[in-house]
């Protein structure tokens, strides 16, 4: 999306004040005991699903939440178990993430998860490569998931697998591109003062 | 529009504007296109007694297009929306006026992006455009009342064609607005 | 490509003959999908509907009067909010985020904020009177919210009446909104780190007349509309869905609490000291649209009990802060009515100029380039009317959101509307989707 000097460069911050820039670290997997319920959950999964180090890639506790990093190709399995062992019955949706800079996991899928009878939250996060972004669908498990898996492919373009109609959305039908990915510019035409105009986002000049 | 056009001009087609525009302008009915935020304030106006618009003559907010004269256009257009936009106005019958109800249909508003219509006049053509986010009910209820006095005011046959081909003139000559200096230059 | 002209009756498109209702033509359609020996027809309630609530496409495959099949056809209102906010300060992602549900903006405000104090970690930090205001804004806001589904959802199943008893009853929670937040709609009133700024005077005795006044205009609505044998006879039994479907389909707020489940995350994840008020949890357990009705029409009592009991609290803390302390956060919101209207006050004007050194570049930093909020994710669920309204926000340590993705109930709670509607009439969908009461706003965003 940023062509040499102009247009957003990583963040959409394009003011130019913002001079310091910290490397964001991505989060490491976090150590036993996880405290509050989380240790719970996880012994829970283990027992209930003997290939939890095969799938799990990361278990991460940050700021009061639990996310547990999948291998897409589980992802269908650990929903059933956590559905209807570990009593998870209603998941919020399907949020993408797009992060150009991981190379080989550019699309994160996050699910956020919630246990009515145990009152409990927790977040799978799923990470899948820009050259083949495939994620199993999760229709079977939580029917909610339909509309959002839709939305996460118009917005990102990550393709979920045995979906029952994927289709756009939001958009309209012949849209071509995913808006929400970082490499899709944020669009707009230039507004106008008397004398002078403010270009658009992706047009500004980038003072990194 | 029938008989009237064809009046020649002079000092019976103005007395017959007049009583077409008083007429019109007493009875003007909206179309229901509200969309997001400003709908709610557009509903007010209908149905909240302390911004009544009966008192107008536009309570009956008519659901068909083909009932209704005026198009309150209240929220943000997005590109899926305005295909939809344009057969509803087409399918109103002439003679009819459209209010770019709050900041969002006048210009694109906050959302200057790839899926908010810039300006509802990039769809269909625009009479009184409304700033405001949302604009209060009083606002709306002014924007009614100067499009009243315009309604009041068209010209219809002959001075009309001629006010139309003035108005293009002067858009067509007018300075952007990006090149106009304003006050200190 | 041939152009498309309104007026035309029907067409030939790949699906098959098509046709433009015109008006005036009921005999010459009916003859012509009489030829066509079709038992089904294809009928589209478009996105300009005066029934469906906002730009709500239903494509109805109709057997005579039932339905057999019923799709929803949604985005007419993406607006792309959630990419913008990526370009906008984190303070500025308010007034973004406020446009979504815009029957609710201050639950929508106070999702995203919550969730901004959690990447903070300031939650325990802001001020206990920013919280009792921020729930007292709530409650009004779904007293506010509830009214205009109320009185829309009795419009659309022809009742008029209460429409207008419900927007007199909205006019006076707005006149509080105006007076406490300076809008009536989309005030961008709650910022992270607490709201923009204290009530003022005459606030706590405005509050008590407009919750006395609606109380007993509460009444004039309950009165047309409940042991009503017509809105019983059109609401009773329709629209079921139980508590499995509501499960599997992800749906919270009334549809769940009709049936039978007494899930309120302000009961069992309480946020912003909701542990700390006297309310009940409105249920029903007859899975229906009259169910749903019931539910809404008490909860208007249970926010009245929270709003006065939000304003003795808001009175006993008089004069304590409502932003949070932390001046690198907190937005240099000191503002007083001048000359010229509303601006920084000129005692902040002095301090940051004449006194403070630290004043006046916290003011410009937070102006310019806005704070910084470390890296990671959160997810932030508060119960807005419609449902469980979470936001889930991912930051690269920068000052701009890197991701923002609200999860709105409307979206799901709209998926419910094949479910309830099937095998039903088309007059059912219509009371259907008023239960669901979706804002097409959050929907869309």
């Amino acid at each position: 999306m940023s062509d040499g000097m102009f247009g957003p460069k990583g963040t959409g911050d394009t003011s130019g004040y913002g001079g310091l820039v910290a490397k964001a670290a991505t989060a490491g997997s976090s150590e036993r005991p996880y405290g509050g319920y989380f240790d719970e959950v996880t012994d829970n999964l283990e027992r209930a699903y003997p290939e939890f180090s095969d799938a799990i890639e990361r278990v991460v506790i940050d700021r009061g939440e639990l996310t547990l990093h999948i291998k897409a190709k589980k992802l269908v399995e650990v929903a059933f178990i956590l559905r209807d062992v570990l009593k998870f019955e209603m998941c919020m949706g399907v949020s993408g993430v797009h992060y150009p800079e991981q190379i080989g996991r550019e699309l994160h899928a996050v699910y956020p998860l919630l246990s009515m009878t145990k009152n409990q939250r927790i977040r799978l996060e799923v990470s899948v490569a820009d050259t083949h972004p495939h994620i199993p669908s999760v229709v079977e498990v939580w029917a909610g998931n339909n509309w959002h898996e839709r939305e996460t492919f118009d917005m990102f373009g990550i393709i979920f697998d045995g979906h029952p109609g994927l289709t756009r959305i939001l958009m309209p039908d012949d849209w071509k591109g995913h808006p929400q990915r970082k490499d899709y510019a944020l669009g707009g035409i230039p507004v106008e003062y008397k004398g002078a105009t403010t270009p658009p986002p992706n047009d500004r000049r980038s003072y990194k | 529009m029938g008989l009237e056009e064809k009046i020649p001009s002079g000092f019976v087609l103005t007395t017959v504007e007049k009583l077409a525009g008083y007429m019109r302008k007493n009875s003007l009915w909206p179309a229901t296109f509200g969309l997001a935020c400003c709908a709610i304030e557009m509903m007010a106006v209908g149905s909240a007694a302390k911004y009544d618009i009966a008192r107008f003559g536009g309570e009956v907010f008519r659901a068909s297009p083909r009932q209704a004269d005026l198009m309150i256009v209240a929220g943000r257009v997005s590109n899926k929306m305005a295909p939809v936009l344009r057969q509803i106005y087409d399918q109103m019958s002439a003679p009819k006026w459209v209010i770019a109800m709050g900041a969002c249909a006048s210009s694109g508003g906050m959302f200057n992006n790839y899926a908010i219509v810039q300006g509802v006049d990039h769809v269909v053509p625009v009479d009184i455009y409304l700033p405001g986010c949302p604009p209060r009910p009083e606002m709306l209820l002014d924007a009614i009342l100067k499009l009243h006095e315009q309604i009041n005011n068209e010209k219809i046959g002959p001075n009309r064609a001629q006010i139309i081909k003035e108005v293009e003139l002067a858009a067509m000559n007018a300075k952007p607005n990006h090149q106009m200096k304003g006050l200190l230059a | 490509m041939t152009t498309f002209d309104p007026y035309a009756p029907s067409r030939e498109t790949t699906e098959g003959k098509v046709f433009s209702v015109t008006g005036g033509d009921w005999d010459s359609l009916v003859q012509e999908i009489g030829a066509t020996k079709e038992e089904r027809v294809v009928v589209n309630m478009g996105p300009q509907h005066p029934s469906t609530h906002g730009v709500l496409r239903l494509v109805l495959e109709l057997e005579g009067e039932t339905i057999t099949e019923v799709r929803c056809g949604i985005g007419y209102l993406h607006t792309g909010i959630e990419k913008n906010i990526e370009f906008r300060n984190w303070t500025q992602g308010t007034t973004f985020v406020t446009r979504m549900d815009y029957l609710s903006p201050l639950h929508n405000e106070t999702a995203y904020c919550l969730a901004v104090e959690k990447l903070l970690g300031i939650t325990n930090d802001v001020p206990e009177r920013a919280s009792v205001i921020r729930v007292m804004m709530m409650e009004l806001n779904r007293i506010s919210s509830h009214m205009v589904a109320l009185g829309t959802g009795a419009l659309e199943l022809g009742a008029m009446g209460p429409m207008f008893f419900a927007f007199r009853d909205r006019e006076t929670v707005l006149e509080i909104f105006e007076m406490i937040t300076g809008l009536r709609m989309n005030m961008a009133y709650v910022r992270p780190g607490g709201v923009q700024q204290d009530l003022p005077d005459g606030a706590y005795t405005k509050i008590r007349e407009g919750v006395k006044l609606m109380r007993k205009n509460f009444k004039d609505n309950a009165t047309l509309l409940i042991g009503n044998s017509i809105w019983m006879k059109r609401t009773q039994g329709i629209g079921y869905l139980d508590l499995a479907g509501c499960t599997t389909l992800g749906i919270t707020g009334p549809v769940l609490r009709s049936t039978g489940m007494p899930w309120d995350l302000r009961k069992v994840q309480p946020y912003c000291g909701y542990e700390n008020y006297n309310f009940d949890v409105v249920t029903a357990d007859t899975c229906d649209v009259y169910g749903r009705f019931l539910i809404r029409m008490n909860e208007l009592e249970q926010s009245l009990r929270i709003v006065e009991q939000c304003v003795d609290k808001l009175e006993k803390l008089h004069g304590a802060p409502v932003m949070v302390a932390d001046k690198k956060i907190a937005w240099p919101a000191q503002l007083a009515l001048g000359g010229d209207g509303l601006g920084n006050s000129l005692d902040h004007i002095r301090e940051i100029m004449g006194t403070s050194m630290e004043s006046l570049i916290h003011h410009f930093k937070l102006v310019t380039e806005g704070f910084r909020v470390p890296a990671g994710q959160a997810y932030a669920a508060i119960e807005s009317p419609r449902g469980e309204l979470g936001a889930s926000i991912v930051s690269d340590g920068g000052t701009r959101p890197y991701r923002v993705h609200f999860r709105e109930p409307s979206f799901n709670n709209l998926q419910a509307t094949p479910a309830m509607s099937e095998g039903g009439m088309v007059a059912d969908i219509v009371a259907a989707v008023a239960s669901i009461d979706p804002v097409m706003g959050g929907v869309d965003r």
